[in-house]
C-alpha cells in the first residue's frame, strides 16, 4: 500500500466529478437529481481544491473553495426555487415532459 | 503512514459508492439520504487532512442546509409517491432501513474521525508551510480571509442577498380568501361607515342590513 499522496485526493475528485457527469445524462426521473449531481460536480471541485492548499502549503485554495461553498449554496437554493415554481405551474417536473421550449 | 491509508481509502471508497447511488437510487429520497452521507464522508476526510474549518463549514452549509432543503422539495413537491406514509403506514417501510444503514454509517464515520483526532499529528508529517507558525487552520484562515480577500467575501456576501431575493421572489404568490389584518384600512375608517342611529318604534324593532 503505497503512500497517499496528492494523486490519490485528485483521483477521488475526479471519480465524483465522473459520477457528477453522468448522472446529469443518465437521469431521466426528475430534475432534483440532475441539481444534486451538480452539487457532487461542485463537491469534485472542492476536494481538488483543498487537496492542492493541503499538499503544496497555500491557503488560497481553501479560500476559494469556501466561496464555491458559497455559490453552491445560492445555486441550490434558486435551482430549487425555480423547480417549485414550474411543479406550481405545470404539475410536473420530470424530465422528459419539460419541453415548452422545444428544445 | 498505515493509518493514513486506511482513513484515507474507507471515506473514499464510502464517498464514490454514496456518489452511484445518488445517480442510480429509485428513490428520490434515497438520493437525497446518499448525498448527505457522501458530504459527510468529503468532509471527514478534509478534517483528517488539516483543513479542519473546511470540514465543518461543509458539514454544516450542506448537511445542515442545503441538503435539508433537498429533502424539503422532495417531500413538498411529492416526486417519490410518498404521501405522508413516513411512518403511518405498514407497507411503505421502505424509507426506514435506507435512513437507518445511512444514519449508521455516519455515526461510526464521526466515531472514527473523533477518535483518530488525538493522533492526527502523527499521522501526516506532510511538509506543511501553513503550520509553520502554529496556528490552526481556523485562524489562518480568518487571517487572510479578513485581509487579502476581503473584496471578494463581500462579493460572496452579495451573491447569497440577490439569492435569498431571488428565491423569495420566484416563490411568493398571493393567496387569496385569506384574512389579513390591515392597519391602515382599520385607522382610516370614519365613523360615517361604521355606525348607523336609527330611529326605532316601539313594539316594531330594528331590521338591519335590507
Amino acid at each position: 500500500m503505497t503512500e497517499i499522496g496528492l494523486g490519490h485526493y485528485l483521483t477521488l475528485g475526479a471519480v465524483i466529478f465522473s459520477i457528477g457527469i453522468i448522472g446529469i445524462f443518465l437521469n431521466r426521473k426528475n430534475i432534483i437529481v440532475i441539481l444534486m449531481s451538480i452539487e457532487l460536480i461542485l463537491l469534485a471541485v472542492n476536494i481538488n481544491l483543498v487537496a492542492f492548499s493541503i499538499f503544496l502549503g497555500d491557503l488560497a485554495g481553501q479560500v476559494f473553495t469556501l466561496f464555491i461553498l458559497t455559490v453552491a449554496a445560492a445555486e441550490a437554493a434558486i435551482g430549487l426555487a425555480i423547480i417549485v415554481v414550474y411543479y406550481r405551474n405545470s404539475g410536473t417536473i420530470r424530465v422528459e415532459e419539460i419541453d415548452k421550449l422545444k428544445g | 503512514m498505515i493509518a493514513h491509508s486506511i482513513f484515507f481509502y474507507t471515506f473514499s471508497i464510502i464517498a464514490v459508492i454514496s456518489a452511484i447511488m445518488v445517480t442510480v437510487s429509485k428513490n428520490t429520497v434515497h438520493s437525497v439520504f446518499f448525498l448527505i452521507l457522501d458530504f459527510i464522508s468529503i468532509s471527514c476526510l478534509f478534517i483528517m487532512i488539516g483543513a479542519e474549518f473546511l470540514g465543518m463549514i461543509m458539514l454544516i452549509v450542506y448537511v445542515g442546509a442545503v441538503a435539508v432543503l433537498f429533502l424539503f422539495v422532495v417531500m413538498m413537491l411529492n416526486v417519490a409517491q410518498q404521501k405522508n406514509q413516513w411512518f403511518a403506514s405498514q407497507e411503505s417501510s421502505g424509507h426506514i432501513p435506507v435512513g437507518l444503514i445511512i444514519s449508521t454509517i455516519i455515526f461510526f464515520e464521526l466515531i472514527i474521525v473523533i477518535g483518530g483526532w488525538k493522533y492526527k499529528p502523527d499521522l501526516f508529517d506532510i511538509n506543511n508551510s501553513l503550520n509553520t507558525f502554529n496556528v490552526s487552520n481556523t485562524h489562518a484562515l480568518g487571517q487572510i480571509l479578513y485581509t487579502d480577500y476581503i473584496h471578494v467575501f463581500q462579493l460572496s456576501g452579495m451573491i447569497l442577498l440577490v439569492a435569498m431575493i431571488g428565491a423569495i421572489v420566484l416563490t411568493f404568490r398571493k393567496r387569496e380568501g385569506v384574512k389579513k389584518q390591515s392597519y391602515l384600512k382599520q385607522i382610516s375608517r370614519e365613523r360615517s361607515e361604521g355606525v348607523q342611529v336609527l330611529e326605532v318604534e316601539t313594539n316594531k324593532g330594528v331590521k338591519i342590513d335590507d
